[in-house]
């Protein structure tokens, strides 16, 4: 019984993770500049990877799997804002410019 | 094994997910572009590491998949440095 419920969270959380996955790289391919594609970026990796490992977690009981996967996914749940957050400031400070569209730059505003 | 029905087809999702990564960094117009395309397939072949660690029941993968998510942390940090042009001190 115990298995079963296991089996269909452990299934659901993994299909969920790959299509997070699939749809953070859609939005990759379809956005129009960089940090759009950075916001596309962020649902790939917490929503794909972080609930898939946490999922694995589940799966595998109290072993040496577990603590690497959360290790994994601490680990990049943690990284992932500043490593975004730098490619973003890199970005701007390299002179790339926002979409036509886009409303407001703060950034640009405040001459920093 | 439970998710043995299902794993490849988490793995096709998973290679189409990261063709479409590497589209956008042969693809992208500047160099922010292809460090977040880059970014992004390093994360998916992470965790395709560890679905296949899990999988065989090798717990290598695993350390390998997490010396790969550091190294490209380190690296992604020291390019966005790079690009904006200032010294690591600072």
């Amino acid at each position: 019984m115990i298995n079963e419920i296991v089996e269909i969270v452990l299934n659901f959380i993994l299909i969920v993770g790959a299509a997070c996955s699939l749809i953070g790289c859609i939005g990759l391919i379809r956005f129009p500049d960089v940090y759009n594609r950075i916001h596309a970026q962020t649902v790939a990796i917490i929503g794909g990877c972080v609930l898939s490992l946490l999922g694995l977690c589940l799966y595998t009981g109290l072993s040496v799997y577990t603590l690497k996967a959360l290790t994994i996914a601490a680990f990049l749940f943690l990284t992932n804002p500043i490593s975004s957050h730098a490619i973003a400031r890199a970005a701007h400070k390299s002179g790339v410019k926002l979409w036509a569209k886009s409303v407001t730059d703060k950034l640009e505003e405040e001459g920093r | 094994m439970i998710f043995a029905d299902l794993l490849p087809w988490i793995l096709g999702v998973l290679g189409v997910a990261s063709i479409l990564c590497v589209i956008r960094a042969v693809l992208g117009p500047t160099a922010p572009d292809r460090m977040v395309a880059i970014d992004t397939l390093t994360v998916i072949v992470v965790l395709i590491l560890t679905l296949l660690g899990v999988y065989y029941r090798a717990s290598i993968y695993l350390d390998i998949a997490l010396i790969y998510a550091f190294l490209n942390f380190l690296g992604t940090v020291a390019l966005a440095k790079y690009l904006e042009g200032r010294g690591l001190e600072t």
